[in-house]
């Protein structure tokens, strides 16, 4: 059956899912995406995509849409479109459809998807098959919960046909059909062929909130069992008969390209069995990794140096800088009403670092290209746009491109990138036998599409009572959604991520200016979606910044935005909520001091409490993290708190130790030496507390971490009076003469 | 020819003497629940027990190994201290990505060995040598004290379909 003239109902899911979008990045892609039919994205019902995608999964006697498949033994695969890689949203998508279809987490087998823009497409960023962004709760929510009802009631109508019953007389739960009046019963497997041959329904009944039995608990993660005892395949663990194993060099230098290699050592070593070239790299092949890897050390390498030669982060700096004064600005945000006239101005400067992904699971993909084909294993973010590089370097149709996709160690954005698999499949095509492509730690973050680099010039005009009644805020960077996604780009070029939480302020400002400069970075330094996106950047510039105009206007640092917020806002609420829940205005030790940062990335609302206590050396010791959250409904309470006290962490190691800098057009930092990460003794207590709602379900993933450097920097003001204009903390002399006052740092 | 006594059973392994046991375990012996992280010891995924003691088997040459019996996540589970931390991370759902989780858990488990009752400062030592890039560490913490205690710390998950 084709679904497409099921117009009224797509229609419906669209505008939930625009409800729900919130503002930024998803509704760019929503508006940028159109509206059009050439608009495509997962669906409750069966799609022309489906036949084919059912037939190479065998042809299950009953699947009804691109999510669920039954045997005729009565079991049920759940097929996930979005990529599981720590963020639980394989546990919230079961959740969300075997709470429709009437079955429990324990009866469903989970799988990942095969790729498919068509029929696994995210409706938030524009249908590809693509996790990030924090989307996948928000653009599946009406979408998923409508499949699963879809499901259940084909097997309902099967299971009545075959008792000559109203449907409506039966019901289901835990994987069983019962006819209430006549008390008979059985379970999918009975009716899957039947169900298969029926017509899909037009319409579905959703549960009431009030009717869940999945959603809103604390259910087990789906893939807990396996993560705690080595049994979970990521792509690093892939097998595959024959397969060899390759370590690997790109040019140091952004943008170098490989010149002579001497290998005449390489080739000695017991195990090497290739050295590979492309132009700006060479891998050695070996029996196992550590051959491999031996062999690289052992190449004599010439690299030709490059156009970025002599670049070093100043000069980006002092780049954005001059992009800053000279424009041209894109505006983000016109102000109502006229400009104020008097008033205190304060102004300041705030430099944002760029920041390494660094997944626990170092990049990876394994290979084998064949005449004609090529079959690719590896965990990813964007398993279509996999399929389509691999399919562009072999010159072979996409349908000629195997993926297995893997579990990920990780993402935070850095596997929304194709970089790793594409410089496999290069090298794999040189070669006859699958081969798996490890970076190591050092090729991993030397090699990174980082976070950008930010220049923030902020001011604001305080009128009598200490209130903004002028901001300006004018943001210098260069695009990761004008590489990414051109197309996604507003008319006038305007990067909706860039702006986001900035031209959206929780504050009622009316003569508000927002604006952004785009300054492209030099060919090679490539900038790259990082966890928390344009949140992560201006939350940490205007939180710190409302800091400083509450500290201007002399008013405690939670009054000061409370009194500017909408009365009775969810941004108001998760305020009200940390402050409390932090003893707010409590006496504390010497040298410690609290912080508190609010904003509402992602469709969701969060506020983080800091404590911090620095010690005369200046070292900062991080006591306590209380993060109010209001995300809408919540599909696993567990999950949300999960990704909170993660996302804050996260954020934390970042905004304490983060920054990658460049010497002579070199990546300066390598591995977890010099790229730190929070350890387990240096974690401050991490409370989170949920604002109950009835709201659409917002996003999680990023949430925590966006908001984690604001609250740290003005936990850190509050304890030392030194306030920072740039991260890592580390480097900001913290230290405290004998007297109390700063040192000139 | 090199014999390993892994998870209990011997294991013939042609490798040289120099090869770290996290490349034998994975590209030789075929177990990859071990896992690569950093290639210097300084992010403990790779975290295996030598009789019984925590190591981290990126920086171990499979030479200096000799006799002493190696366990791995895949066989932690057999140990008594194993299937506590096991059934405690469980219990908190500790797992995100769970890629560092093998080594997380093959530190626990030796900190459980030979401090039963541990305090936070003895879990701080034990566990400081294993990062979490997801942020684990709050439900790390909790389950530890769960598996050494028998009580309950945060938020327990539900397993569907288990008697309430």
């Amino acid at each position: 059956m084709n679904t497409r003239t099921n117009n009224d109902r797509f229609d419906a899911g669209r505008r939930t899912a625009l409800k729900s979008a919130g503002t930024g990045l998803a509704v760019a892609f929503l508006w940028t995406a159109g509206m059009g039919p050439a608009y495509a994205a997962m669906n409750a019902r069966r799609q022309d995509a489906d036949p084919a995608v059912a037939a190479a999964d065998g042809n299950p006697p009953f699947a009804p849409n691109a999510f669920i498949r039954v045997g005729a033994d009565g079991k049920v695969r759940l097929v996930m479109p979005a990529a599981e890689m720590g963020q639980a949203i394989y546990t919230g998508i079961a959740m969300m459809l075997a709470e429709e279809l009437g079955i429990g987490l324990d009866q469903v087998a989970i799988e990942h998807s095969p790729p498919s823009d068509a029929l696994y497409g995210q409706p938030l960023l524009g249908g590809g098959q693509i996790t990030g962004g924090s989307t996948s709760t928000r653009g599946q929510w009406q979408v998923l919960r409508e499949a699963g009802a879809v499901a259940r009631e084909m097997l309902i109508a099967a299971a009545a046909a075959q008792w000559h019953v109203e449907p409506s007389g039966c019901t289901v739960s835990r994987g069983i059909i019962t006819h209430g009046p006549s008390g008979r019963h059985l379970g999918f497997g009975t009716v899957a062929t039947a169900a298969g041959k029926l017509p899909q329904p037009a319409t579905v009944k959703l549960k009431e909130r009030k009717d869940f039995t999945l959603i809103g608990k604390p259910l087990r993660r789906v893939d807990s069992p396996d993560k705690i005892n080595g049994g979970t395949q990521f792509g690093i663990d892939a097998k595959v008969p024959g397969m060899k194993i390759a370590a690997v060099r790109t040019s140091p230098e952004l943008a170098g390209k490989l010149g002579p290699v001497d290998d005449s050592a390489a080739r000695k070593i017991p195990g090497v069995i290739d050295v590979l070239k492309l132009d700006n790299a060479v891998a050695v092949v070996g029996e196992h990794y550590w051959a491999a890897q031996r062999g690289l050390e052992s190449l004599d390498i010439t690299w030709l140096p490059g156009v970025n030669a002599k670049l070093d982060t100043q000069a980006l700096i002092d780049g954005l800088k001059k992009s800053s004064r000279d424009g041209p600005a894109l505006v983000g945000r016109k102000p109502k009403g006229e400009a104020p006239t008097g008033g205190k101005q304060v102004d300041a400067e705030y430099i944002t670092p760029m920041l390494a992904h660094a997944p626990m699971e170092p990049l990876n993909a394994t290979v084998h290209v064949t005449p004609g084909k090529c079959e690719i294993w590896t965990g990813t973010q964007v398993p279509t746009r996999v399929v389509a590089e691999a399919s562009r370097i072999c010159g072979i149709p996409a349908d000629a491109v195997t993926l297995h996709t893997q579990y990920l160690g990780g993402g935070f954005g850095r596997r929304l990138e194709t970089d790793q698999v594409e410089q496999a499949v290069a090298f794999a095509r040189q070669v006859s036998y699958p081969v798996k492509v490890i970076w190591s730690r050092e090729e991993d973050i030397r090699n990174d599409r980082v976070r950008p680099l930010y220049f923030d010039r902020i001011s604001a005009t305080l009128g009598d009572d200490g209130r903004p009644t002028a901001w300006h805020h004018r943001i210098t960077s260069g695009t990761v959604l004008g590489r990414w996604m051109p197309g996604a780009l507003g008319k006038d070029g305007m990067d909706s991520d860039a702006i986001e939480c900035a031209a959206d302020l929780p504050y009622s400002i009316d003569y508000a200016l927002v604006e952004w400069i785009r300054h492209d970075m030099p060919p090679g330094l490539v900038v790259g979606w990082w966890r928390g996106v344009g949140p992560t950047h201006n939350l940490w510039v205007i939180e710190g910044f409302v800091d400083e105009l509450a500290h201007a206007a002399g008013k405690d640092p939670v009054a000061y935005r409370r009194a500017m917020m909408p009365k009775g806002s969810r941004a108001q609420g998760v305020l009200d909520l940390a402050a409390s829940k932090i003893g707010w205005g409590s006496p504390l030790p010497a040298r410690c001091g609290r912080g508190i940062a609010v904003g509402s990335p992602f469709g969701s609302h969060v506020c983080l409490a800091m404590e911090v206590e620095v010690s005369p050396e200046g070292v900062v010791k991080l006591r306590k993290a209380v993060a109010a959250v209001d995300n809408g409904i919540t599909i696993n309470p567990s999950s949300v708190k999960a990704q909170i006290e993660g996302g804050v962490l996260f954020g934390l190691s970042a905004a304490m130790f983060n920054g990658i800098t460049l010497e002579k057009g070199v990546i300066e930092q390598s591995n977890f030496n010099d790229y730190r990460n929070l350890r387990i003794n240096e974690v401050p207590l991490v409370e989170v507390h949920q604002v109950e709602s009835d709201e659409v379900p917002g996003g999680i993933g990023e949430v925590g971490t966006a908001i984690a450097a604001p609250a740290l920097a003005n936990a850190i003001f509050a304890a030392t009076g030194i306030r920072l204009h740039q991260l890592p903390v580390s480097r900001t002399s913290l230290a405290q003469s004998n007297d109390g006052k700063e040192d000139a740092a | 020819m090199t014999t390993l006594r892994v998870n209990g059973e011997d294991r013939e392994v042609d490798v040289p003497g120099d090869m770290p046991l996290l490349w034998v375990l994975r590209d030789v012996v075929g177990l990859t629940g071990t896992k690569f992280g950093c290639g210097i010891a300084q992010c403990g995924a790779c975290t295996v027990h030598l009789d019984g003691k925590p190591v981290r088997s990126c920086q171990l040459p499979v030479s200096s190994i000799g006799g002493r019996a190696i366990t791995t996540i895949e066989g932690i589970g057999t140990t008594p201290e194993g299937q506590k931390v096991q059934q405690a991370w469980l219990a908190l759902d500790v797992v995100q990505c769970g890629y560092c989780q093998s080594g997380q858990i093959m530190s626990a488990a030796a900190l459980l060995a030979r401090t039963p009752s541990p305090s936070d400062a003895d879990i701080d030592a034990a566990m400081a040598g294993n990062i979490c890039r997801c942020g684990t560490y709050v439900r790390i913490r909790q389950a530890i004290h769960q598996a050494a205690t028998g009580k309950v710390f945060g938020l327990q998950v539900i397993v569907d379909g288990s008697p309430a």
